[in-house]
């Protein structure tokens, strides 16, 4: 099941660089969530910093409350711990060149010295059958390489690698954005249906993907959160005049 | 015929000659990389096989004046150097690669360490010889197999720890993210994904490196010495091949010229078989169709 996120008072550097600032956002439960915003906008150092792979940068740091439920993932966890809860997807498919479809999805268990295989096997196909590329890979699911997938295939494989281990919050960085539309539109009814089970943060260039996945939709500016509100109300009736701007194609 | 169709003509003309001439030049230089290399073998089959023979893999050298005898101590007091020299450098080796490349980026510390191996791989063999010989062999007093060891060592760490770096720097930064971001600790995202993701590479710069020092002389002279005799104790002087065709190949006899023929035949391809076998051990289980 997934878990509420609030966020108080995140700022977030690279270097002297002031990416985000002061930024206050409650993430529901089980909902997606959508962030759009211009690039550099601050939206991908935004979800980097939900699952401290922010700090993975040496120049990167950030301060303020994240919580995870009860958690706050800058103080009661390890970084390893956090990323075990909160899954997340790239903008490009990331599979693991040397590891066949099997062991690409269930790295995220194996990596971490899980040994079990009666419950791989398991958690492959509940996987891979969530992720919606079960039926086009079980036949060879040990013979082919991860890399040897088609772009789309390959990102719903990393979808699959993600779900593997279980997390509580699911974030997808650009999830299609390197896709074509077939393959965008089967990413986008495969959040619609595991937002019933996980919490879901979706950052998309795609104003029409927002509209079509998410509940709620943040927008981002220059490095803060101008708007947040229903994804409805965001895009018929925003508070803001930049956040109209933005979505009616005024810039950015 | 106007004057368009003709100067575009002329150029076809010009653009095909060219890319032929190119072509050619670099299939040349192909086949003058491995002439050289075909030239030397075959030199050292017509030399060397009519020495080769079942006394030569089982029998020590035969004293001065004897006839017969073979290198066998020679050929195994080289597998236990190069052994103990693997043992020692690969590690270290790849641990340094390792460090500079995941750990280290842009601090001092790994700057001096690039630099040192840089000029380690320049020191001349010979030097290292005499610098393992009063390290080592001078404190214990007398030569060693284990003094042989690591001086080729030495010799291999450079090799290896600036190829391993440079082919972790090759593994895209995803892949690590990939990693990082299911909650693989660091130190084990670096083991399991990036060393192994960068496995090819740095097996062929261990290759690379041990056939470098599995030909060399200059270290072993005043390390391991040499011995006439069978010796398989790391702390005595061993035999080693290639101390064993210099000092035949220096020798007033013909017989022992010819030995040092067989020597060299056998070397070369003892280094051939090592590399070959660690080629398909190591491709063993790699997936096909990757890109």
């Amino acid at each position: 099941m997934g878990v509420g996120i609030l966020v108080e008072d995140l700022n977030a550097w690279y270097g002297t660089n002031h990416t985000l600032q002061d930024i206050n956002l409650h993430i529901p439960a089980n909902h997606a969530t959508a962030l759009i915003g211009p690039s550099g906008c601050g939206k991908s150092t935004f979800v980097r910093c939900l699952n401290r792979m922010h700090e993975t940068n040496p120049i990167a740091r950030a301060t303020g409350i994240v919580k995870m439920g009860e958690v706050d993932i800058y103080k009661d966890a390890s970084p390893v711990e956090i990323r075990r809860r909160v899954g997340m997807v790239f903008q490009r498919p990331n599979p693991f060149p040397t590891m066949s479809i099997y062991d690409n999805v269930v790295s995220g268990l194996k990596l971490n010295g899980f040994r079990n295989r009666r419950v791989l096997d398991e958690t492959v196909e509940r996987s891979l059958k969530q992720a919606a590329l079960w039926e086009e890979v079980k036949d060879e699911l040990k013979k082919k390489s991860g890399a040897s997938l088609s772009g789309g295939q390959q990102q719903r494989m990393c979808i699959a690698r993600a779900l593997a281990v279980d997390p509580e919050v699911l974030l997808m960085d650009e999830p299609a954005s390197a896709l074509d539309p077939v393959s965008t539109s089967k990413i986008e009814d495969l959040i619609f249906q595991l937002k019933s089970q996980y919490t879901i943060v979706i950052v998309t260039h795609n104003m029409q993907q927002a509209a079509r996945v998410a509940e709620n939709t943040g927008f981002f500016l220059n490095g803060k959160m101008v708007e947040f509100d229903s994804t409805h109300k965001i895009f018929t009736n925003p508070k803001d005049k930049r956040t109209e701007d933005y979505i009616t194609g005024r810039f950015g | 015929m106007d004057f368009q169709t003709r100067s575009m003509r002329l150029n076809k003309i010009r653009r095909n000659a060219t890319n032929y001439f190119v072509s050619s030049l670099s299939v040349l230089a192909t086949i003058a990389v491995v002439i050289p290399l075909i030239a030397i073998l075959f030199y050292l089959v017509y030399k060397g096989a009519s020495s080769l023979n079942l006394a030569f893999f089982t029998k020590p050298p035969a004293p001065v004046g004897e006839p017969g005898g073979g290198m066998a101590n020679a050929i195994v007091g080289s597998g236990i150097i190069l052994m103990l020299a693997s043992l020692m450098g690969i590690p270290i080796g790849i641990a340094a690669g390792v460090y500079l490349a995941e750990f280290g980026r842009g601090k001092p510390f790994a700057t001096a360490v690039r630099f040192t191996a840089d000029v380690l791989n320049g020191v001349p063999s010979i030097v290292m010889g005499i610098s393992i010989y009063s390290l080592i062999v001078v404190r214990q007093k007398h030569f060693s197999a284990l003094a042989g060891g690591v001086a080729l060592a030495i010799m291999m760490i450079p090799t290896i720890t600036r190829t391993t770096e440079e082919m972790l720097a090759t593994v895209p930064h995803a892949i690590r993210e990939a990693a990082l971001g299911l909650g693989v600790p660091k130190w084990r995202t670096v083991v399991s994904v990036s060393l192994r993701t960068a496995s090819p590479g740095i097996i062929t710069g261990c290759m690379l490196a041990f056939a470098r020092v599995a030909g060399e002389t200059a270290p072993l002279l005043f390390t391991a010495f040499g011995n006439q005799f069978w010796s398989l104790k790391l702390t005595e002087p061993i035999a080693a091949l290639p101390l064993q065709i210099y000092v035949y190949a220096i020798s007033p006899y013909d017989e022992w010229h010819r030995l040092a023929w067989a020597g060299s035949l056998v070397l070369i391809a003892m280094i051939m078989v090592s590399v070959t076998l660690v080629r398909i051990f190591a491709n063993r289980g790699v997936l096909k169709g990757g890109s």
